[in-house]
């Protein structure tokens, strides 16, 4: 496959559960990411969607070494990611940049936009024509170059977040992982940044990793969707397909929560309801993860963890032992009830969690 | 005779030093009994604020509320705090957009519950706690036997919002006012969390204001709705009505700009230019006038009117989003 840019094969994140004053004991580990393959081919736009603490945002840290992963590989344009060492591994990053979701965090305060942006280049040792390299940056994103010398609370949110992306796009990634990039955005600022990406992808032929929870500006920006849930992909199709023809019932119950903005869909719409709350990922269930909220869950979904297989010719990829029986109606839904779910444990785990940005838009 | 009538509300901040700022800017608008009433803007237009200056809850200090809030001809804006605290939870119950931050995370949930019958309605602890694990189990919220001595920080997001909806419906109010109810939520639990609502207010009859960003929720939800733009409302109609001709730029362009699961993507999105902070003051003309695509000269130099249009609805604009004409 020569195509593929990135092949995750395998990848599991889990982190420990420590417990003990003085001498720290493993009491167990949160599986954050449970075995991911993907694969994002060169210049689309792979989105990974998933409700918070399905572990999206920790699969994109994975890709980018920013989180070690336990286990499984990742190949980016045929170098080992994960067999690279220290500096090498340091100067590798300058092919796969990130975008965050919070502008106001991840940008420093007391740093001017030039500096912000001129660090990357000087920690690459990128030194020659660095201004024209920065303004023409800067045009890139639709800021002028007056912006330079001004510091990041003199800007708007969605400015702000024209910064960060300036900031992956001065080093000339080849690949951007963007995670929640508009989520903090207000709802008619969205759709300038969400523009923007979209232009640029067209001009500079950019790969993107979008990670969000919000199906429908995911919808809009990916070429290939994987659905997460708990630490692995219950499904992957093509944009059109997965909205189309959603085959796993946690894509369909998705898909069936999101509130369209038309009274006359809004009242003609099935809701498939889910019982209850995400599992623990220290804890997952037996078998199929999704299996306790599951409204066509089968006793054979409980013993058997579903492997994620293709479905047909289209490509598309799901884990549900029993997809083509819900397709084909064969298999009719039942009652879940809701089970209660303890809110990440105790205070030990909580404590060993990376701090990641939470998911949700503060309005 | 409406429920609740809001007239003319404002609400000024003013600090030493600094130059006032009209958060809420003469907003009007009336709730009849058991209807539901949409309170939809971005982040700065004034919606949360007109909620809390609705309940009282702004700080005396450095805010000006004028204006009038009747509910029930009562006006609450006149009522002296402490005759207001009979209205609040009582008559009036709010939900809030965090539920960690407001419930109490050192008293037990059943407590938390059984506090407002108390208060209110004169219970005794034990008759009070009893009926807390009545409304609990009313919510949605699994083995409430075993929740009333739990603490917030045992349940999940969902089960503490739930909790919420427990505490402002204890009473069984009239009125219930949520601010962003789900924001703070998944869309599977956003599903959830909207399905109790809708039920609980079709069930007990009581009127809803719903205050959000999502257009989207308000299309299931609303009966009317209100579009907020810095601190006044510039569009009023039936949801139906709104949803299909928006007439206000600002709500046309919203609409426009959110991409949407049942319609077939598009190349690129409709996008707003500029931001919240581009506003001019509505004393010089519509505040919306620098973001607007229809912006003509009349837009600026004095305050544009809100003028009612049919069925109760209203618009403030000069240049309004021409209505296609019925073939």
């Amino acid at each position: 496959m020569s195509d593929a840019l990135v092949e995750i094969d395998d990848l599991k994140v889990h982190f420990p559960i420590k417990s003990g004053l003085l001498f720290d004991r493993t009491v167990g580990y949160v599986y954050a990411v449970d075995g991911v393959s993907l694969k994002i081919k060169r210049g689309e736009t792979y989105g990974l969607v998933g409700e918070s603490g399905c572990g999206k945002s920790t699969l994109g840290r994975g890709l980018l070494r920013l989180v070690e992963p336990t286990s499984g590989g990742i190949t980016f344009d045929g170098t080992d990611v994960r067999a690279l060492s220290g500096e090498r591994m340091r100067l590798f990053r300058r092919r796969m940049q990130m975008v965050f979701q919070d502008p106001m965090s991840s940008l420093d305060p007391r740093q001017s936009v030039e500096s912000l942006l001129i660090e990357g280049l000087k920690a690459h040792g990128l030194r020659t024509s660095m201004h024209e390299k920065l303004r023409s940056t800067l045009d890139s994103v639709g800021l002028p170059a007056s912006a330079l010398s001004k510091y990041p609370h003199e800007f708007s949110g969605g400015q702000r977040q024209r910064i960060g992306i300036a900031r992956a796009l001065v080093l000339d990634p080849e690949l951007i992982v963007a995670d929640e990039p508009v989520s903090a955005l207000d709802v008619s600022i969205q759709a300038q940044v969400v523009n923007l990406l979209d232009d640029l992808q067209e001009s500079l032929g950019l790969t993107y990793l979008v990670i969000a929870h919000d199906l429908a500006v995911i919808r809009h920006i990916s070429d290939t969707i994987g659905v997460m849930y708990l630490g692995s992909l219950v499904e992957e199709a093509t944009a059109d397909q997965l909205y189309e023809r959603p085959l796993h019932p946690y894509t369909k119950a998705l898909l069936s929560a999101v509130p369209i903005p038309d009274p006359l869909v809004e009242d003609r719409r099935e809701r498939i309801l889910l019982a209850g709350d995400l599992p623990s990922p220290a804890n997952p269930p037996s078998g199929c993860r999704f299996r306790t909220r599951c409204p066509w869950s089968q006793i054979r979904c409980a013993e058997e963890r579903p492997e994620l297989r293709v479905f047909d010719d289209s490509g598309q990829r799901v884990a549900c032992h029993f997809a083509e029986q819900i397709l084909s109606g064969e298999l009719r839904p039942h009652e879940v009830r809701a089970e209660l779910v303890r809110p990440a444990g105790d205070a030990a785990v909580d404590a060993e969690l990376i701090p990641t940005q939470g998911d949700l838009p503060t309005p | 005779m409406p429920l609740l009538d809001v007239r003319d509300l404002s609400v000024v901040f003013q600090r030493k030093g600094t130059r006032p700022v009209r958060a809420v800017d003469g907003v009007s608008f009336t709730v009849e009994p058991g209807q539901t009433v949409g309170l939809v803007g971005e982040s700065g237009c004034g919606k949360s604020v007109t909620s809390l200056a609705i309940m009282g809850l702004l700080p005396r200090r450095g805010n000006k509320v004028t204006g009038e809030v009747r509910f029930d001809e009562t006006d609450l804006l006149k009522l002296r705090p402490q005759d207001l605290r009979d209205w609040r939870g009582r008559d009036i119950g709010m939900i809030f957009q965090d539920p960690l931050s407001s419930l109490n995370p050192v008293i037990p949930l059943g407590l938390q519950v059984a506090e407002v019958l108390e208060r209110h309605q004169g219970r005794t602890r034990k008759a009070a706690l009893k009926q807390a694990r009545d409304l609990l189990d009313a919510v949605g919220i699994p083995d409430p036997d075993r929740r009333l001595d739990e603490f917030p920080h045992q349940l999940s997001g969902g089960m503490r919002q739930r909790a919420l909806i427990a505490i402002a419906l204890a009473c069984k109010p009239r009125l219930l006012i949520a601010d962003e109810p789900t924001t703070a939520l998944d869309v599977t639990i956003q599903a959830q969390i909207l399905t109790l609502l809708k039920e609980l207010v079709d069930d007990s009859g009581t009127a809803l204001v719903m205050i959000t960003h999502d257009l989207g929720v308000v299309a299931g939800l609303c009966d009317t709705v209100n579009v907020l733009y810095a601190g006044k409302v510039v569009e009023r109609a039936y949801r139906h009505q709104l949803f299909a001709e928006p007439r206000h730029p600002y709500t046309h362009g919203l609409l426009q700009s959110v991409p949407r699961l049942d319609v077939d993507r598009g190349e690129r999105l409709h996008q707003i230019r500029g931001s919240v902070s581009d506003n001019i003051p509505w004393s010089e003309g519509c505040a919306f006038a620098p973001r607007c695509d229809r912006v003509i000269d009349d837009c600026i130099g004095e305050t544009v009117p809100l003028e009612p249009t049919f069925r109760g609805g209203a618009l403030r604009c000069t240049n309004p989003v021409p209505q296609e004409v019925p073939a």
